[in-house]
Protein backbone atom coordinates (compact mmCIF):
# COMPACT_ATOMS: atom_id res chain seq x y z
CA UNK A 1 0.00 0.00 0.00
CA UNK A 2 1.56 2.95 -1.06
CA UNK A 3 1.17 6.14 2.03
CA UNK A 4 0.64 9.27 0.60
CA UNK A 5 2.08 11.99 1.31
CA UNK A 6 5.84 10.66 0.83
CA UNK A 7 8.51 12.12 3.12
CA UNK A 8 12.02 12.36 1.91
CA UNK A 9 13.57 15.39 3.58
CA UNK A 10 15.18 13.23 6.53
CA UNK A 11 18.35 15.26 6.61
CA UNK A 12 16.04 18.58 7.34
CA UNK A 13 14.12 16.37 10.35
CA UNK A 14 12.66 13.11 11.14
CA UNK A 15 9.67 12.34 12.79
CA UNK A 16 9.89 11.23 16.50
CA UNK A 17 9.53 7.57 17.10
CA UNK A 18 6.74 6.58 18.65
CA UNK A 19 8.78 4.18 21.40
CA UNK A 20 10.74 8.38 21.76
CA UNK A 21 7.47 9.76 22.14
CA UNK A 22 6.16 7.36 25.05
CA UNK A 23 9.65 7.29 26.92
CA UNK A 24 9.30 10.78 27.61
CA UNK A 25 5.75 11.25 27.86
CA UNK A 26 5.84 10.90 31.83
CA UNK A 27 8.59 13.29 32.15
CA UNK A 28 6.31 16.24 31.22
CA UNK A 29 3.64 15.18 34.11
CA UNK A 30 4.67 12.46 36.68
CA UNK A 31 7.71 12.88 37.28
CA UNK A 32 8.01 16.88 35.90
CA UNK A 33 11.38 17.62 38.61
CA UNK A 34 14.20 19.84 38.09
CA UNK A 35 17.38 17.30 37.71
CA UNK A 36 19.24 20.42 39.69
CA UNK A 37 16.87 19.47 42.65
CA UNK A 38 18.95 17.19 45.40
CA UNK A 39 16.65 17.43 48.01
CA UNK A 40 13.80 15.24 47.28
CA UNK A 41 12.39 12.35 45.08
CA UNK A 42 11.15 14.48 42.52
CA UNK A 43 14.51 15.55 41.73
CA UNK A 44 16.21 12.15 41.92
CA UNK A 45 13.87 10.59 39.74
CA UNK A 46 14.67 13.53 36.72
CA UNK A 47 18.22 13.35 37.95
CA UNK A 48 18.56 9.66 37.18
CA UNK A 49 16.43 9.84 34.02
CA UNK A 50 18.93 12.17 32.48
CA UNK A 51 21.60 9.96 34.09
CA UNK A 52 20.50 7.41 32.09
CA UNK A 53 19.75 9.10 28.94
CA UNK A 54 23.53 10.10 29.55
CA UNK A 55 24.56 6.88 29.25
CA UNK A 56 22.79 5.45 26.40
CA UNK A 57 23.86 8.84 24.07
CA UNK A 58 27.34 8.11 24.95
CA UNK A 59 26.86 4.42 24.23
CA UNK A 60 26.41 5.30 20.49
CA UNK A 61 29.27 7.44 19.77
CA UNK A 62 31.61 5.37 22.38
CA UNK A 63 32.29 7.92 25.17
CA UNK A 64 32.28 8.00 28.34
CA UNK A 65 28.69 9.33 30.07
CA UNK A 66 30.76 11.94 32.09
CA UNK A 67 31.65 13.33 28.35
CA UNK A 68 28.67 14.53 27.33
CA UNK A 69 26.79 18.00 27.39
CA UNK A 70 23.40 18.38 27.12
CA UNK A 71 22.46 21.36 24.54
CA UNK A 72 19.33 22.84 23.06
CA UNK A 73 20.82 21.14 20.07
CA UNK A 74 23.71 20.86 17.78
CA UNK A 75 23.72 24.58 16.60
CA UNK A 76 24.11 25.43 20.27
CA UNK A 77 26.81 22.68 20.84
CA UNK A 78 28.65 23.91 17.31
CA UNK A 79 28.54 27.70 18.69
CA UNK A 80 29.87 26.44 22.44
CA UNK A 81 32.43 24.35 20.77
CA UNK A 82 33.93 26.46 18.93
CA UNK A 83 33.76 29.36 20.91
CA UNK A 84 34.27 27.86 23.50
CA UNK A 85 37.55 26.23 22.62
CA UNK A 86 38.29 29.15 21.04
CA UNK A 87 37.91 30.81 24.19
CA UNK A 88 39.55 28.54 26.00
CA UNK A 89 42.88 28.32 24.58
CA UNK A 90 43.18 31.87 23.75
CA UNK A 91 47.12 31.48 25.09
CA UNK A 92 48.14 28.98 22.95
CA UNK A 93 46.51 30.42 19.43
CA UNK A 94 44.27 31.84 17.63
CA UNK A 95 44.39 29.68 14.50
CA UNK A 96 40.72 28.14 13.32
CA UNK A 97 41.08 25.32 10.13
CA UNK A 98 37.35 24.62 8.89
CA UNK A 99 35.96 23.68 5.34
CA UNK A 100 33.80 25.48 3.31
CA UNK A 101 30.93 23.60 2.93
CA UNK A 102 30.14 22.80 7.25
CA UNK A 103 26.60 24.35 8.15
CA UNK A 104 26.20 27.63 8.70
CA UNK A 105 26.23 26.83 12.60
CA UNK A 106 30.03 26.23 12.62
CA UNK A 107 30.54 28.59 9.12
CA UNK A 108 29.03 31.49 10.86
CA UNK A 109 30.36 31.19 14.10
CA UNK A 110 34.04 30.91 12.45
CA UNK A 111 33.21 34.42 10.99
CA UNK A 112 31.88 35.79 14.34
CA UNK A 113 35.29 34.66 15.65
CA UNK A 114 37.12 36.14 12.86
CA UNK A 115 35.49 39.32 14.34
CA UNK A 116 36.98 38.24 17.24
CA UNK A 117 41.06 38.35 16.66
CA UNK A 118 40.57 34.70 15.09
CA UNK A 119 42.20 33.47 11.85
CA UNK A 120 40.18 30.90 9.58
CA UNK A 121 41.25 28.61 7.46
CA UNK A 122 38.11 27.72 5.33
CA UNK A 123 39.68 24.45 3.24
CA UNK A 124 38.56 24.39 -0.45
CA UNK A 125 36.58 20.69 -0.74
CA UNK A 126 37.67 18.34 -3.87
CA UNK A 127 34.85 17.78 -6.58
CA UNK A 128 33.80 15.32 -4.87
CA UNK A 129 32.84 16.66 -1.28
CA UNK A 130 35.93 15.36 0.67
CA UNK A 131 38.85 17.60 1.98
CA UNK A 132 42.06 17.24 0.76
CA UNK A 133 44.36 15.50 3.72
CA UNK A 134 47.34 16.76 2.33
CA UNK A 135 45.95 20.10 2.57
CA UNK A 136 44.73 19.52 6.24
CA UNK A 137 48.12 19.04 7.23
CA UNK A 138 49.87 21.74 5.84
CA UNK A 139 46.99 24.50 6.89
CA UNK A 140 48.04 23.68 10.32
CA UNK A 141 50.35 26.14 12.13
CA UNK A 142 51.90 26.63 15.69
CA UNK A 143 48.39 28.89 16.52
CA UNK A 144 45.97 26.10 15.24
CA UNK A 145 43.93 25.46 18.20
CA UNK A 146 40.98 23.62 16.58
CA UNK A 147 40.31 21.37 13.15
CA UNK A 148 36.59 21.52 13.10
CA UNK A 149 34.89 19.35 9.78
CA UNK A 150 31.77 17.83 9.83
CA UNK A 151 31.48 14.05 9.73
CA UNK A 152 29.10 14.02 7.11
CA UNK A 153 27.33 16.74 5.04
CA UNK A 154 24.01 17.54 4.94
CA UNK A 155 23.35 18.29 1.27
CA UNK A 156 25.32 15.75 -0.49
CA UNK A 157 25.76 13.37 2.58
CA UNK A 158 29.18 12.80 1.81
CA UNK A 159 31.35 11.09 4.78
CA UNK A 160 34.42 12.93 5.85
CA UNK A 161 37.35 10.71 6.50
CA UNK A 162 37.23 11.41 10.31
CA UNK A 163 40.07 9.43 11.53
CA UNK A 164 42.43 10.17 9.48
CA UNK A 165 41.55 13.96 10.32
CA UNK A 166 41.46 12.86 14.14
CA UNK A 167 45.36 11.38 13.59
CA UNK A 168 46.59 14.09 11.75
CA UNK A 169 45.40 16.36 14.51
CA UNK A 170 46.88 14.42 16.92
CA UNK A 171 50.08 14.00 15.40
CA UNK A 172 50.52 18.20 15.70
CA UNK A 173 48.34 18.39 18.56
CA UNK A 174 45.83 20.23 17.45
CA UNK A 175 42.13 19.43 18.98
CA UNK A 176 39.37 18.06 16.43
CA UNK A 177 35.74 19.39 16.69
CA UNK A 178 33.07 17.27 14.46
CA UNK A 179 29.85 18.28 14.02
CA UNK A 180 27.95 15.15 13.41
CA UNK A 181 24.90 15.96 13.36
CA UNK A 182 24.09 14.12 10.18
CA UNK A 183 25.67 11.13 10.94
CA UNK A 184 25.30 9.64 14.43
CA UNK A 185 22.52 6.94 14.39
CA UNK A 186 22.88 6.71 10.90
CA UNK A 187 26.33 4.98 10.32
CA UNK A 188 28.57 3.80 13.31
CA UNK A 189 30.05 7.03 14.92
CA UNK A 190 32.97 6.21 17.60
CA UNK A 191 35.01 9.19 19.33
CA UNK A 192 37.89 6.98 20.38
CA UNK A 193 38.57 4.90 17.29
CA UNK A 194 38.01 8.32 15.14
CA UNK A 195 39.86 10.14 17.76
CA UNK A 196 37.35 13.25 18.11
CA UNK A 197 38.20 15.31 21.03
CA UNK A 198 34.67 17.39 20.45
CA UNK A 199 31.48 16.44 18.73
CA UNK A 200 27.88 17.93 18.06
CA UNK A 201 24.86 15.93 18.07
CA UNK A 202 21.28 16.48 17.68
CA UNK A 203 17.88 14.53 18.71
CA UNK A 204 15.40 15.44 15.76
CA UNK A 205 17.63 14.16 12.87
CA UNK A 206 17.51 10.66 14.64
CA UNK A 207 13.76 10.13 15.55
CA UNK A 208 13.91 12.35 18.68
CA UNK A 209 12.38 15.67 19.81
CA UNK A 210 13.52 18.89 18.17
CA UNK A 211 15.17 21.42 21.12
CA UNK A 212 17.74 18.83 22.59
CA UNK A 213 21.04 18.02 21.51
CA UNK A 214 24.60 17.32 23.65
CA UNK A 215 28.18 18.03 22.53
CA UNK A 216 30.55 15.33 23.63
CA UNK A 217 34.03 16.88 25.48
CA UNK A 218 36.45 14.47 26.13
CA UNK A 219 37.49 14.44 29.29
CA UNK A 220 40.98 12.55 28.85
CA UNK A 221 44.29 12.13 26.72
CA UNK A 222 43.35 14.86 26.25
CA UNK A 223 41.15 16.16 28.66
CA UNK A 224 39.56 18.94 26.93
CA UNK A 225 37.70 22.18 28.51
CA UNK A 226 35.12 24.85 26.69
CA UNK A 227 34.59 28.17 28.23
CA UNK A 228 30.86 28.50 28.39
CA UNK A 229 28.93 30.95 26.47
CA UNK A 230 25.84 31.25 28.97
CA UNK A 231 26.08 32.38 32.56
CA UNK A 232 23.73 30.89 35.14
CA UNK A 233 23.60 27.81 37.71
CA UNK A 234 26.24 25.67 36.17
CA UNK A 235 24.45 22.60 35.19
CA UNK A 236 26.71 20.03 32.88
CA UNK A 237 29.77 20.82 34.91
CA UNK A 238 29.85 24.37 34.42
CA UNK A 239 29.99 24.34 30.66
CA UNK A 240 26.50 24.54 29.98
CA UNK A 241 24.18 26.74 32.81
CA UNK A 242 20.22 26.02 32.17
CA UNK A 243 17.59 23.89 33.88
CA UNK A 244 17.98 20.78 32.24
CA UNK A 245 15.02 19.93 29.43
CA UNK A 246 14.39 16.40 30.99
CA UNK A 247 11.64 15.06 28.47
CA UNK A 248 13.78 15.97 25.28
CA UNK A 249 17.19 14.60 27.30
CA UNK A 250 15.17 11.33 28.02
CA UNK A 251 13.65 11.28 24.17
CA UNK A 252 17.18 12.19 22.89
CA UNK A 253 18.53 8.83 24.81
CA UNK A 254 15.96 6.77 23.73
CA UNK A 255 16.25 7.63 20.16
CA UNK A 256 20.41 6.71 20.32
CA UNK A 257 19.40 3.82 22.10
CA UNK A 258 16.73 2.67 19.23
CA UNK A 259 19.45 3.96 16.96
CA UNK A 260 22.33 2.04 18.74
CA UNK A 261 20.27 -0.97 17.91
CA UNK A 262 18.63 -0.89 15.01
CA UNK A 263 21.18 1.44 12.33
CA UNK A 264 22.70 -1.62 10.64
CA UNK A 265 19.49 -3.24 9.44
CA UNK A 266 18.15 0.75 8.85
CA UNK A 267 21.35 1.24 7.12
CA UNK A 268 20.90 -2.07 4.95
CA UNK A 269 17.78 -1.35 4.05
CA UNK A 270 17.53 2.32 2.97
CA UNK A 271 21.02 2.52 0.88
CA UNK A 272 19.32 -0.63 -1.15
CA UNK A 273 16.17 1.82 -1.66
CA UNK A 274 18.17 4.66 -2.06
CA UNK A 275 20.21 3.07 -5.17
CA UNK A 276 17.41 1.90 -6.70
CA UNK A 277 16.02 5.40 -6.84
CA UNK A 278 19.35 6.14 -7.60
CA UNK A 279 19.89 3.93 -10.57
CA UNK A 280 16.26 4.91 -11.73
CA UNK A 281 16.70 8.44 -11.96
CA UNK A 282 20.59 8.16 -13.52
CA UNK A 283 18.72 6.24 -16.40
CA UNK A 284 17.29 9.92 -17.41
CA UNK A 285 19.57 11.73 -19.77
CA UNK A 286 21.76 14.27 -18.15
CA UNK A 287 21.43 12.99 -14.92
CA UNK A 288 24.01 13.63 -12.17
CA UNK A 289 25.02 12.65 -8.81
CA UNK A 290 26.57 15.40 -6.92
CA UNK A 291 29.20 14.06 -3.93
CA UNK A 292 31.42 10.79 -3.36
CA UNK A 293 29.16 8.25 -4.20
CA UNK A 294 31.34 5.90 -2.06
CA UNK A 295 31.70 7.97 1.15
CA UNK A 296 28.85 8.65 1.46
CA UNK A 297 25.64 8.14 4.23
CA UNK A 298 23.71 5.26 3.01
CA UNK A 299 20.01 7.44 2.90
CA UNK A 300 21.20 10.38 0.83
CA UNK A 301 21.28 11.10 -2.98
CA UNK A 302 21.82 14.69 -3.98
CA UNK A 303 20.91 14.61 -8.18
CA UNK A 304 21.32 17.13 -10.94
CA UNK A 305 19.07 17.25 -13.63
CA UNK A 306 20.59 19.06 -15.95
CA UNK A 307 18.31 21.93 -18.05
CA UNK A 308 15.39 22.08 -15.56
CA UNK A 309 15.47 24.13 -12.27
CA UNK A 310 15.21 23.02 -9.01
CA UNK A 311 12.17 24.41 -7.42
CA UNK A 312 9.91 24.24 -10.86
CA UNK A 313 10.64 20.04 -10.50
CA UNK A 314 9.52 20.43 -6.59
CA UNK A 315 6.72 22.21 -7.77
CA UNK A 316 5.68 18.59 -10.33
CA UNK A 317 5.21 17.07 -7.35
CA UNK A 318 5.44 18.63 -3.80
CA UNK A 319 1.91 17.98 -3.18
CA UNK A 320 2.04 14.43 -2.51
CA UNK A 321 6.63 14.32 -2.02
CA UNK A 322 8.21 16.47 0.52
CA UNK A 323 11.86 16.82 -0.70
CA UNK A 324 14.74 19.49 -0.38
CA UNK A 325 15.98 21.53 -3.54
CA UNK A 326 19.59 22.89 -3.56
CA UNK A 327 18.33 25.53 -5.24
CA UNK A 328 17.53 28.14 -3.07
CA UNK A 329 15.16 30.60 -5.16
CA UNK A 330 12.57 31.13 -2.76
CA UNK A 331 14.93 33.73 -1.55
CA UNK A 332 15.22 36.94 -3.35
CA UNK A 333 18.82 36.43 -4.00
CA UNK A 334 18.29 33.23 -6.28
CA UNK A 335 21.78 31.92 -5.07
CA UNK A 336 22.27 28.57 -5.61
CA UNK A 337 23.40 26.11 -2.67
CA UNK A 338 26.74 26.82 -1.66
CA UNK A 339 27.82 23.41 -0.97
CA UNK A 340 26.99 22.57 -4.21
CA UNK A 341 29.08 25.75 -5.74
CA UNK A 342 32.02 24.45 -3.63
CA UNK A 343 32.06 21.19 -5.24
CA UNK A 344 32.93 22.91 -8.43
CA UNK A 345 29.13 22.63 -9.83
CA UNK A 346 28.24 25.26 -12.56
CA UNK A 347 25.18 27.43 -11.69
CA UNK A 348 23.14 25.18 -14.11
CA UNK A 349 23.75 21.89 -11.93
CA UNK A 350 23.82 23.84 -9.28
CA UNK A 351 20.56 24.83 -9.98
CA UNK A 352 19.06 21.76 -10.51
CA UNK A 353 19.35 19.68 -7.59
CA UNK A 354 17.25 17.37 -5.54
CA UNK A 355 18.34 15.80 -2.15
CA UNK A 356 16.58 12.71 -1.34
CA UNK A 357 17.08 11.94 2.39
CA UNK A 358 15.43 8.53 2.88
CA UNK A 359 14.20 7.53 6.52
CA UNK A 360 13.16 4.62 9.05
CA UNK A 361 9.76 4.84 7.82
CA UNK A 362 10.52 5.00 4.03
CA UNK A 363 8.67 2.34 2.17
CA UNK A 364 9.57 0.63 -1.39
CA UNK A 365 6.18 1.73 -2.59
CA UNK A 366 7.27 5.37 -1.88
CA UNK A 367 10.49 4.98 -3.91
CA UNK A 368 8.71 3.29 -6.33
CA UNK A 369 5.86 6.68 -6.46
CA UNK A 370 8.89 8.89 -6.10
CA UNK A 371 10.74 7.38 -9.10
CA UNK A 372 7.68 7.45 -11.38
CA UNK A 373 6.94 10.84 -10.58
CA UNK A 374 10.24 12.88 -10.36
CA UNK A 375 11.08 11.25 -13.34
CA UNK A 376 7.77 12.39 -15.44
CA UNK A 377 8.49 15.76 -14.28
CA UNK A 378 11.97 16.02 -15.67
CA UNK A 379 10.81 14.81 -18.56
CA UNK A 380 7.92 17.16 -18.91
CA UNK A 381 9.70 20.24 -17.71
CA UNK A 382 11.94 19.60 -20.08
CA UNK A 383 10.00 19.72 -23.08
CA UNK A 384 9.16 23.28 -21.47
CA UNK A 385 12.74 24.11 -21.19
CA UNK A 386 14.87 26.01 -24.00
CA UNK A 387 18.24 25.06 -22.49
CA UNK A 388 16.82 21.44 -23.28
CA UNK A 389 16.28 22.66 -26.71
CA UNK A 390 19.55 24.43 -27.37
CA UNK A 391 21.29 21.30 -25.69
CA UNK A 392 19.41 19.11 -28.02
CA UNK A 393 19.95 21.41 -30.85
CA UNK A 394 23.87 20.77 -30.07
CA UNK A 395 23.54 25.01 -29.31
CA UNK A 396 27.07 25.67 -27.45
CA UNK A 397 25.49 27.55 -24.32
CA UNK A 398 28.34 29.50 -23.67
CA UNK A 399 28.27 31.33 -26.59
CA UNK A 400 24.84 33.10 -25.66
CA UNK A 401 25.41 36.61 -24.31
CA UNK A 402 22.84 35.90 -20.95
CA UNK A 403 21.08 38.90 -19.58
CA UNK A 404 22.34 38.69 -16.18
CA UNK A 405 20.32 39.74 -13.99
CA UNK B 1 3.77 29.24 1.09
CA UNK B 2 0.56 28.49 -0.89
CA UNK B 3 0.38 29.36 -4.66
CA UNK B 4 -2.68 30.52 -6.38
CA UNK B 5 -5.24 28.05 -8.47
CA UNK B 6 -4.26 29.58 -11.32
CA UNK B 7 -0.62 29.39 -10.81
CA UNK B 8 -0.93 25.76 -10.31
CA UNK B 9 -2.77 25.50 -13.32
CA UNK B 10 -0.36 27.48 -15.74
CA UNK B 11 1.88 25.19 -14.05
CA UNK B 12 0.51 22.27 -14.68
CA UNK B 13 -1.04 22.82 -18.07
CA UNK B 14 0.86 25.57 -19.62
CA UNK B 15 -0.74 26.97 -22.49
CA UNK B 16 1.59 27.81 -25.86
CA UNK B 17 4.22 25.93 -25.63
CA UNK B 18 6.71 25.61 -28.12
CA UNK B 19 9.20 27.14 -30.52
CA UNK B 20 8.12 29.31 -34.10
CA UNK B 21 10.74 29.60 -36.83
CA UNK B 22 13.06 31.86 -35.86
CA UNK B 23 14.28 32.46 -39.79
CA UNK B 24 10.67 34.35 -40.58
CA UNK B 25 10.23 37.83 -40.54
CA UNK B 26 7.36 37.64 -39.31
CA UNK B 27 8.31 35.87 -36.08
CA UNK B 28 10.37 37.73 -33.12
CA UNK B 29 12.01 36.24 -30.48
CA UNK B 30 13.17 37.16 -27.33
CA UNK B 31 15.67 35.22 -24.99
CA UNK B 32 16.05 36.58 -21.58
CA UNK B 33 17.55 35.72 -18.11
CA UNK B 34 20.84 33.52 -17.39
CA UNK B 35 20.99 29.98 -16.42
CA UNK B 36 23.23 30.90 -13.57
CA UNK B 37 19.99 32.39 -12.11
CA UNK B 38 17.55 29.75 -12.43
CA UNK B 39 15.85 31.42 -15.27
CA UNK B 40 15.88 31.53 -19.03
CA UNK B 41 12.71 32.75 -20.75
CA UNK B 42 12.32 32.17 -24.57
CA UNK B 43 8.90 34.20 -25.61
CA UNK B 44 8.34 33.84 -29.50
CA UNK B 45 5.29 35.52 -31.25
CA UNK B 46 4.31 35.63 -35.11
CA UNK B 47 2.48 38.93 -36.36
CA UNK B 48 0.35 39.09 -39.35
CA UNK B 49 1.57 40.89 -42.22
CA UNK B 50 -1.25 42.04 -43.35
CA UNK B 51 -3.02 43.41 -40.13
CA UNK B 52 -0.37 43.67 -37.88
CA UNK B 53 -1.84 41.48 -35.15
CA UNK B 54 -0.08 39.07 -32.84
CA UNK B 55 -1.63 35.76 -34.30
CA UNK B 56 0.72 33.43 -32.12
CA UNK B 57 2.70 33.19 -29.48
CA UNK B 58 4.97 30.19 -27.88
CA UNK B 59 7.34 29.99 -25.14
CA UNK B 60 9.92 27.77 -23.47
CA UNK B 61 10.97 28.33 -20.02
CA UNK B 62 13.56 26.94 -17.84
CA UNK B 63 12.71 28.34 -13.79
CA UNK B 64 10.74 28.01 -11.11
CA UNK B 65 6.94 27.54 -11.12
CA UNK B 66 6.29 31.47 -11.44
CA UNK B 67 8.36 31.80 -14.25
CA UNK B 68 6.63 29.29 -15.96
CA UNK B 69 3.00 30.44 -15.23
CA UNK B 70 4.17 33.73 -15.80
CA UNK B 71 5.34 32.85 -19.17
CA UNK B 72 2.37 31.08 -20.42
CA UNK B 73 0.17 33.91 -19.00
CA UNK B 74 2.28 36.41 -21.34
CA UNK B 75 1.90 34.34 -24.12
CA UNK B 76 -2.21 33.65 -23.77
CA UNK B 77 -2.19 37.66 -23.42
CA UNK B 78 -0.13 38.61 -26.08
CA UNK B 79 -2.62 36.54 -29.55
CA UNK B 80 -4.80 38.54 -30.89
CA UNK B 81 -2.98 42.30 -30.27
CA UNK B 82 -1.80 44.58 -32.07
CA UNK B 83 1.91 45.88 -31.33
CA UNK B 84 1.19 48.49 -29.95
CA UNK B 85 -1.15 47.22 -26.97
CA UNK B 86 1.52 44.40 -26.83
CA UNK B 87 3.66 46.77 -25.26
CA UNK B 88 1.58 47.63 -23.10
CA UNK B 89 1.46 44.58 -20.62
CA UNK B 90 2.78 45.32 -17.87
CA UNK B 91 4.58 43.08 -14.75
CA UNK B 92 2.38 43.98 -12.40
CA UNK B 93 -0.84 42.86 -14.14
CA UNK B 94 0.62 39.29 -14.55
CA UNK B 95 1.39 39.37 -10.53
CA UNK B 96 -2.13 40.20 -9.70
CA UNK B 97 -2.71 37.74 -12.14
CA UNK B 98 -1.09 34.84 -10.86
CA UNK B 99 -1.09 36.18 -6.88
CA UNK B 100 2.25 36.25 -6.91
CA UNK B 101 4.22 36.42 -3.95
CA UNK B 102 6.66 39.03 -3.55
CA UNK B 103 9.99 37.04 -3.80
CA UNK B 104 8.05 35.81 -7.26
CA UNK B 105 7.86 39.41 -8.95
CA UNK B 106 10.98 39.04 -10.84
CA UNK B 107 9.43 36.20 -12.64
CA UNK B 108 6.91 38.60 -14.15
CA UNK B 109 9.73 41.17 -15.00
CA UNK B 110 11.20 38.76 -17.03
CA UNK B 111 8.02 37.74 -18.49
CA UNK B 112 7.91 41.80 -19.60
CA UNK B 113 10.80 41.92 -20.89
CA UNK B 114 10.49 38.83 -23.06
CA UNK B 115 7.81 40.33 -24.53
CA UNK B 116 9.71 43.52 -25.39
CA UNK B 117 12.59 41.42 -26.29
CA UNK B 118 10.42 39.71 -28.78
CA UNK B 119 8.70 42.67 -30.31
CA UNK B 120 11.90 44.37 -30.94
CA UNK B 121 13.52 41.35 -32.39
CA UNK B 122 10.35 41.74 -35.15
CA UNK B 123 10.65 45.32 -35.37
CA UNK B 124 14.38 45.18 -36.45
CA UNK B 125 13.97 42.07 -38.47
CA UNK B 126 11.44 44.26 -40.33
CA UNK B 127 13.50 47.02 -41.17
CA UNK B 128 11.79 49.24 -37.91
CA UNK B 129 13.62 50.57 -34.95
CA UNK B 130 13.79 48.79 -31.99
CA UNK B 131 11.77 50.53 -28.96
CA UNK B 132 13.37 52.08 -26.61
CA UNK B 133 12.18 50.45 -23.20
CA UNK B 134 12.55 52.09 -19.55
CA UNK B 135 15.05 49.74 -17.73
CA UNK B 136 13.12 47.63 -15.44
CA UNK B 137 13.04 48.58 -11.81
CA UNK B 138 13.36 44.86 -10.29
CA UNK B 139 16.15 42.97 -11.35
Amino acid sequence: MLKLPVYLDHNATTPCDPRVVEAMIPYFTESFGNAASRNHPFGWKAEEAVDYAREQVAKLIGADPKEIIFTSGATEADNLAIKGIFEMYAQKGNHIITCNIEHKAVLDTCKHLEKEGAEVTYLQVKPDGLIDLAELEAAIRPTTILIAIMYANNEIGTVMPMKEIGEIARKHGVLTFTDATQAVGKIPVDVNADKIDLLALTAHKMYGPKGVGALYVRRKNPRVKVTAQMDGGGHERGMRSGTLNVPGIVGLGKACELARNEMAQDAERLSKLRDKLETALMSLEEAYVNGNPAHRLPHVANISFKYVEGEGLLMGFNKDIALSSGSACTSASLEPSYVLKALGLGDDLAHSSLRFGLGRYTTEEQIDYTIEQVSKTVIKLRELSPLWEMYKEGVDMDSIEWAHH
Amino acid sequence: MAYSDKLLEHYNNPQNVGTLDKSKSTVGTGLVGAPECGDVMRLQIEVDDATGIIKDAKFKTFGCGSAIASSSVATEWLKGKSIDEAITIDNMAIVEELNLPPVKIHCSVLAEDAIKAAINDYRQKNGMEAFKFEESVIH
